[in-house]
């Protein structure tokens, strides 16, 4: 029983800790799959975060949420606005707008909750167990009784497959990305298609920003998303551009992030940096597993 | 280089919507850049102790980019490989007690590199053996190294007293030479030669030119060049990770004397926007890592005099690579990201 309890809190953690990253790469897979990669993800997951942490201190948790919605379209729409509409290079304007908005939110943090952010509480999301789910052991609490964010994860899934797979504009939308030219002569409007696209991401970017702070860490600090955007683009990666791999590859993050907490109950020595690591070693050993088994959208990147 | 006046246009520009901004926010704006330009170039000390000391690893790690990206590696893993670069340096640094200061500061210098080109041959290796691309795996890379940097401090490398996270100050003799009167170290001078031998070698030789050949078509190279353009590609790699290598043992050696954490404060990455805003040209990383040293330098007077967020420089900086980027952008037909680091990468026709 006790074994059943330590699996269970480690899967539930793994998935607290999944749950923004299966965010921003399920967004960051429908903007890619038109053709656009977007590393600006990391400083649009921060502004979302930021602006979960303003919406939510004054009108409550779910306002929270919409306010990092807005802000992860607005920052993606000038992504798109300089990478889609000017076709400037998309890896440098992802850069240049990650660097800005670290600066943007660092000022307007600083400005508005002091240096420290001494005394800065969120209203954060309680876990949410669903009646029955929640009861099934080990797998039920870790899927099952968590916050609303991860619920929001898991519910697109399924319908971003839906949309690129089984619809028209889904179509429309892997067809720019796979051959834009091709879709243009076909009638694809695809600047529209990419603009779209990289704001969609954009706002679950933001989302994933909201799901840190009002589901995960309770508090906003600077640079806190330490890295999370980038590790979505490559999860993206590692899942094939497809929204079941991509699920997988948050979890398989998460787990491994998790080990940390399940190594800490158990009272194992370790120095904790290299649990620090073994995510990324990890995504690196995925990465090479899948790479040449899959192709990437033949136009991806391309201006 | 008539890149240069829109690099300085878009400076202008950066700090104009600075301007805007904080008088907005209810700062004294005048204040602000009347601080930011002293820290950067009020005085004699100014510029060289902390404007120079900045320039020097933004200055190296975009030389280094300058080549991978010559050749179409996108290198995002500089942090990663300036880290690799400090712990070497480090530990070398804590060992050669009884070597003269000339062979201290070579051995210093040489292990910071080898690291820093070991460092990068883990994504070249993968790139040649799996495919994997290197915009993810060098970024992967850089969060790997910033938490062996922590283990180093509070395991192997912890200073005696083993209470702070840091390692103990690395011998006299392998610290490099300051400029008399200021904190400046003789890193420059070794950057400066640098640039000049960067340009030499791109404008100059053969190898010059098939890195710019790879980059621009690796087929086209291979078909028509008969060049080993995986080889070229993975050279190129390896030598921007040893100069990223380099710039965190010259960081030590040079201005820290010992590892800690957050010993850059994202030199790996405003690296890569100093060489992408100098066209990836010698003399232009030159000018624009001054100048973003000046603008980093400044920042924390900034801070200190006027109350203003350091981080705010980044939102400058951020501008200054979209309006450069932009003011580059070709009107005609469509552009990979790879294809617009080549054509920066083409014979320079107006430059020099």
């Amino acid at each position: 029983m006790d074994a059943f309890l330590l699996i269970g809190g480690f899967l539930a953690a793994a998935v607290r800790v999944a749950t923004p990253l299966m965010l921003a790469a399920t967004g960051e897979t429908v903007t890619e799959r038109s053709g656009v990669i977007n590393l600006g993800l990391e400083g649009t997951m921060l502004a979302g975060a930021l602006a979960a942490t303003i919406g939510a201190t004054a009108w409550g948790p779910w306002s929270g949420v919409l306010c990092a919605i807005l802000a992860g379209m607005l920052l993606a729409a000038v992504f798109a606005l300089i990478a889609v509409g000017a076709r400037a290079d998309q890896i440098i304007t992802g850069t240049a707008i990650t660097l800005g908005a670290i600066g943007l939110t660092g000022t307007v943090y600083r400005q508005l909750y002091g240096a420290e952010g001494a005394g800065l509480t969120v209203p954060t999301f309680a876990p949410l167990a669903i009646p029955g789910l929640s009861q099934i052991p080990v797998l039920g609490p870790a899927l099952f009784d968590q916050p609303a964010p991860t619920y929001l994860a898991f519910a697109s899934l399924p319908l971003v497959w839906w949309v690129l797979f089984r619809t028209r504009l889904g179509l429309a939308l892997r067809a720019t990305g796979e051959a834009a030219s091709l879709a243009r002569a076909a009638g694809v409007r695809t600047n529209l298609i990419r603009a779209g696209s990289t704001i969609v991401g954009g706002g679950f970017a933001g989302l994933a920003g909201a799901s840190l702070v009002l589901a995960q860490v309770g508090t906003f600090a600077e640079r806190m998303t330490a890295g999370r955007g980038y590790v979505a683009v490559a999860i993206v990666v590692m899942g094939r551009w497809h929204p079941t791999g991509v699920a997988l590859g948050a979890l398989l993050f998460g787990v491994a992030t998790a080990l940390q907490y399940l190594f800490q109950t158990l009272g194992l020595q370790a120095p904790y940096q290299l649990f620090l690591m073994l995510p990324y070693l990890l995504t690196l050993l995925a990465l090479a597993g899948v790479a040449g088994r899959v192709r990437a959208p033949g136009d991806l990147g391309r201006s | 280089m008539s890149d240069l006046r829109w690099a300085l246009a878009a400076v202008a520009l950066g700090l104009g919507m600075l301007a805007v901004g904080l008088e907005a926010a209810g700062y004294d704006a005048g204040a602000a850049l009347g601080a930011l330009w002293s820290g950067a170039f009020g005085s004699w000390d100014a510029f060289t102790s902390t404007t120079l000391v900045r320039s020097v690893p933004l200055i190296l790690i975009g030389l280094g980019l300058a080549i991978a990206f010559r050749a179409g590696a996108l290198n995002i893993g500089a942090e990663g490989q300036f880290y690799a670069g400090a712990i070497a340096a480090t530990w070398i640094g804590l060992r050669v007690v009884d070597q003269p200061a000339p062979v201290a500061i070579a051995a210093l210098l040489s292990g910071a590199a080898l690291a820093g080109a070991a460092w990068v041959a883990i994504p070249a290796w993968l790139k040649l053996r799996f495919g994997v691309i290197e915009v993810i795996s060098t970024l992967l890379l850089n969060f790997v190294a910033v938490a062996l940097v922590s283990l180093m401090v509070q395991g192997p490398l912890q200073e005696r007293g083993r209470i702070y996270p840091q390692s103990d100050p690395i011998t006299e003799a392998a610290r490099l030479p300051l400029l008399p009167g200021s904190r400046l170290h003789a890193g420059f001078v070794l950057a400066l030669v640098g640039a000049l031998i960067l340009w030499a070698v791109f404008s100059k030789t053969l190898w010059g030119f098939r890195l710019r050949a790879v980059g621009v078509g690796p087929r086209a190279a291979e078909i028509s060049g008969r060049i080993d353009s995986q080889r070229i590609g993975a050279m190129a790699l390896l030598l921007s990770g040893a100069i990223a290598g380099l710039a965190g043992g010259m960081e030590v050696s040079g201005v820290s004397y010992a590892l800690f954490q957050n010993l850059s404060p994202g030199y790996g990455f405003t690296g890569i926007a100093v060489a992408l805003l100098a066209g990836l040209h010698p003399g232009g990383v030159l000018v624009a890592g001054i100048l973003f040293g000046a603008l980093e330098a400044g920042a924390g007077a900034m801070q200190r005099d006027a109350g203003v967020p350091a981080v705010a420089v980044y939102v400058v900086q951020a501008v200054v690579i979209i309006v450069a980027l932009l003011a580059t952008v070709p009107r005609d037909g469509q552009l990979s990201p790879r294809a617009i680091l080549k054509r920066r990468a083409l014979p320079p026709k107006a430059a020099d």
